[in-house]
């Protein structure tokens, strides 16, 4: 499959990510939207790595590791992001206490 | 003997500084002693290596201390120069120096211990600075001890700093000689950028091969120097000012140091004012019109130091009327008659100030003949010896000068007699004034006059066996023949300039025929000057009218000066305080702080807390930076 659908998709979703972070107010769609964004920017590096070794394959180079550290990033992402869910949604239950909502324009008191 | 020269200036320094660190804890007695007995030493020194120069085939002697400056090729050594004239110097300095510090030893014992003390410090730092600048084998060496007289007459000119008035004066000084030092250091640079070398051997060696463009350039700016501080047209205006300090200290400006400093700067480099005989016209020129001009001056002023000061200027304007035309040991031989009688008349005038209580306004003295007979005899030896009366010192040198100037240009020497005329007459004014006639003072002054102690007759009663005897040391030629001892003692130092331009002197015939006539002129005009003034009453003294105004009031130079460069000058400055500075510097400087406070006031309105907001801004950020990464 050509490189091109991989780009498309991994940005159609990182879009939808900007705009659901940009639109929503829901603290936890916004997470989610984040979330988004962080799964297309992986999705691009497998399939960049994948690209990279499959042209490795075709020059015969023998045992190839080319890409295998994008795929390395990849778990990295996955790792932080798992640890930052916990935190985040810490946040959000905190915020929930605090003023039994969980949109974020409850938030701008951020700026006192 | 000349190899141990240092200890000149070395002694008045060690006196300095015990005077100077031990102010607060040494009796007044001590003081003194420490005072007077190191220039009293640096006298004895003086006198031995005067005595080896005197000797036959002498050579100039250098007496290398040490490094001063030493860069790449600049070499400047701090040494000192053993000759002729410099030992000559020495022995004015420290001799007539020495005096001054006996008699101030009596004349300042009303101050506190610890001002007395400063008081000596100063005057001994004045006399080392004096040495120093006589004894420098370079020009830096005579430029530190030029500046340590200015220094040092700031210092003494304002020793009563109390008064704001002799702040002023001192302040004056000061300026005044600093408007001529930074001339003179261009002058010293200039010579360094054109002979490599500032030393006075190598420098006067190689002269006669530049060009004398070059050697104007240099002598004029050097002889700048030497208006402000030996007094002359345009920069005199500070000495008449200067005897706001205490009265031995003028005696010490106006005779033995700082003043003179001038004219041993031209002596010294003799050969390159003989180089330039622009510089040598502009000299003889400026001298005259400070002679005459300070005469003038000196007529009407009713102080009894303002008229010695004033004659101070005139005289000194005859030294360098001397110098102008070629007459360089007359100007020398000037300078050192001159420091014995301004000295004795100087001390004289604190003797008569210290028995009147400190008044010093000849209009209230008079008859003062019977209550101060030493003052009054020493004080009248002066008198004739800066008129120039035979045979006592002052007709000698003057005569020389002129006689010099009337071989040069007889409208020269005519000047110059009219000013010899003017200071007879106001020097017998003075005389007549303030010792003959009746007492016009009050009767409390009157009761308290009195000769002055020993302490204070003693060097008067010295000096005026010098200012009376110290002329036969140059019997002019068609006199006595070969009976010139200072010309012949002086004349390896104006060799060079003697060769290149013989000094002329006219026939033995007119010169009997100039002397006379100047002789019985200045003694008409002292008789003239007694009988208007001996009859003078307290009733006589009224407001001076027109031209008499106009003398009294000094030319109305200081006005002139005020209107001229300094009320200008103060405008400029306030011009630059509230224009540029107020509103051009400091409206740059708090217009940026303003801008900034303005600028972070509106910026701030961009944290709204509005999490939405500050998201939208950090992608539109991205892009934008995308944007620029790709496009730009």
């Amino acid at each position: 499959m050509p490189i091109n659908y991989y780009i498309f998709l991994a940005v159609v979703i990182f879009c939808i990510g900007v705009i659901g972070v940009l639109t929503r107010r829901n603290a936890i769609i916004i997470f989610m939207c984040i979330e988004l964004m962080l799964n297309a920017v992986n999705l691009l590096l497998v399939a960049f790595s994948k690209m990279h070794y499959l042209e490795s394959v075709e020059r015969h180079v023998v045992a190839s590791t080319v890409g295998t550290e994008a795929q390395l990033f990849v778990f990295f992402i996955m790792v932080v992001a798992a640890a930052e869910v916990s935190v985040g949604l810490a946040i959000i239950v905190m915020m929930y206490r605090n003023t039994h909502s969980v949109d974020v324009n409850f938030l701008n008191r951020l700026k006192h | 003997m000349s190899q141990l020269v240092y200890l000149v200036p070395l002694f008045p320094l060690i006196g300095f500084l015990i005077n100077g660190l031990g102010r607060k804890v040494m009796p007044k007695s001590l003081t003194s002693i420490v005072g007077s007995a190191t220039i009293l030493a640096s006298f004895v020194v003086s006198v031995l290596i005067f005595n080896e120069v005197r000797a036959v085939g002498f050579m100039p002697v250098t007496v290398r201390l040490f490094d001063f400056i030493h860069i790449g090729t600049l070499n400047i050594p701090f040494a000192f120069q053993v000759d002729q004239l410099s030992a000559l110097f020495l022995l004015i300095i420290t001799g007539v120096g020495f005096l001054i510090h006996i008699y101030s030893a009596s004349y300042m014992n009303e101050e506190a211990p610890p001002h007395y003390a400063r008081y000596f410090a100063y005057l001994n730092l004045f006399v080392f600075s004096m040495l120093l600048l006589v004894l420098g084998s370079n020009f830096v060496i005579l430029f530190i001890g030029w500046e340590g007289v200015g220094l040092c007459s700031y210092l003494l000119i304002g020793f009563w700093f109390t008064n704001n008035d002799y702040n002023y004066a001192a302040r004056k000084a000061f300026i005044m000689n600093r408007i001529g030092d930074l001339a003179f250091l261009i002058g010293i640079f200039w010579i360094l950028f054109q002979f490599g070398s500032v030393n006075y051997s190598e420098v006067f060696a190689h002269v006669q091969g530049s060009s004398p463009s070059v050697m104007t350039g240099i002598t004029l700016l050097l002889f700048i120097g030497a208006t402000g501080k030996s007094a002359q047209i345009p920069l005199y205006t500070w000495l008449p000012d200067a005897m706001a300090g205490p009265t031995p200290v003028s005696a010490l400006i106006h005779a033995a140091t700082m003043v003179t400093a001038g004219i041993y700067m031209i002596a010294r480099s003799n050969i390159m004012y003989t180089l330039a005989p622009a510089t040598q016209g502009v000299i003889a020129v400026i001298g005259l019109c400070t002679a005459i001009l300070a005469a003038t001056i000196a007529i009407q002023q009713n102080d009894i130091k303002k008229v010695l000061a004033y004659s101070t200027v005139s005289q000194l304007g005859y030294m360098f009327l001397g110098l102008g035309v070629g007459a360089y040991t007359g100007a020398v031989f000037h300078v050192m008659t001159h420091a014995f009688f301004k000295a004795l008349l100087f001390l004289g005038a604190g003797s008569v100030i210290h028995a009147m209580g400190g008044e010093q306004d000849i209009r209230k003295m008079g008859g003062l003949k019977k209550f101060m007979p030493v003052t009054r005899w020493t004080f009248f030896i002066g008198c004739v010896a800066i008129a120039g009366i035979f045979p006592f010192s002052g007709f000698f040198s003057k005569d020389e000068i002129l006689s010099h100037a009337y071989a040069h240009n007889p409208v020269l020497y005519v000047v110059g007699l009219l000013g010899a005329l003017f200071t007879a007459f106001y020097m017998f004014r003075l005389y007549t004034l303030t010792f003959l006639g009746g007492f016009r003072g009050t009767h409390d002054q009157e009761h308290h006059l009195h000769e002055s102690p020993a302490a204070i007759t003693g060097p008067l009663i010295v000096l005026a066996i010098l200012a009376a005897l110290g002329g036969f040391l140059g019997i002019p030629e068609y006199i006595a023949p070969n009976a010139h001892v200072l010309e012949k003692f002086l004349s390896p130092v104006f060799a060079s300039s003697e060769l290149l331009v013989a000094s002329v002197s006219p026939p033995p015939a007119t010169e009997w025929v100039l002397t006379i006539v100047s002789l019985l002129l200045i003694l008409g005009v002292s008789v003239w000057a007694w009988r208007k003034f001996r009859g003078y009453s307290s009733a006589d003294a009224k407001e001076a009218t027109g031209f008499a105004k106009i003398l009294e009031n000094k030319w109305y130079v200081d006005e002139l000066y005020d209107a001229v460069i300094v009320k200008p000058l103060n405008a400029l400055a306030g011009f630059l305080n509230n224009v540029v500075e107020r509103l051009g510097l400091d409206g740059l400087v708090n217009g940026v702080g303003k801008a900034v406070q303005y600028g972070s006031r509106q910026i701030r309105l961009l944290q709204s807390g509005q999490v939405g907001a500050y998201i939208l801004l950090m992608v539109i950020g991205v892009v934008v930076l995308i944007i620029v990464q790709i496009f730009l």
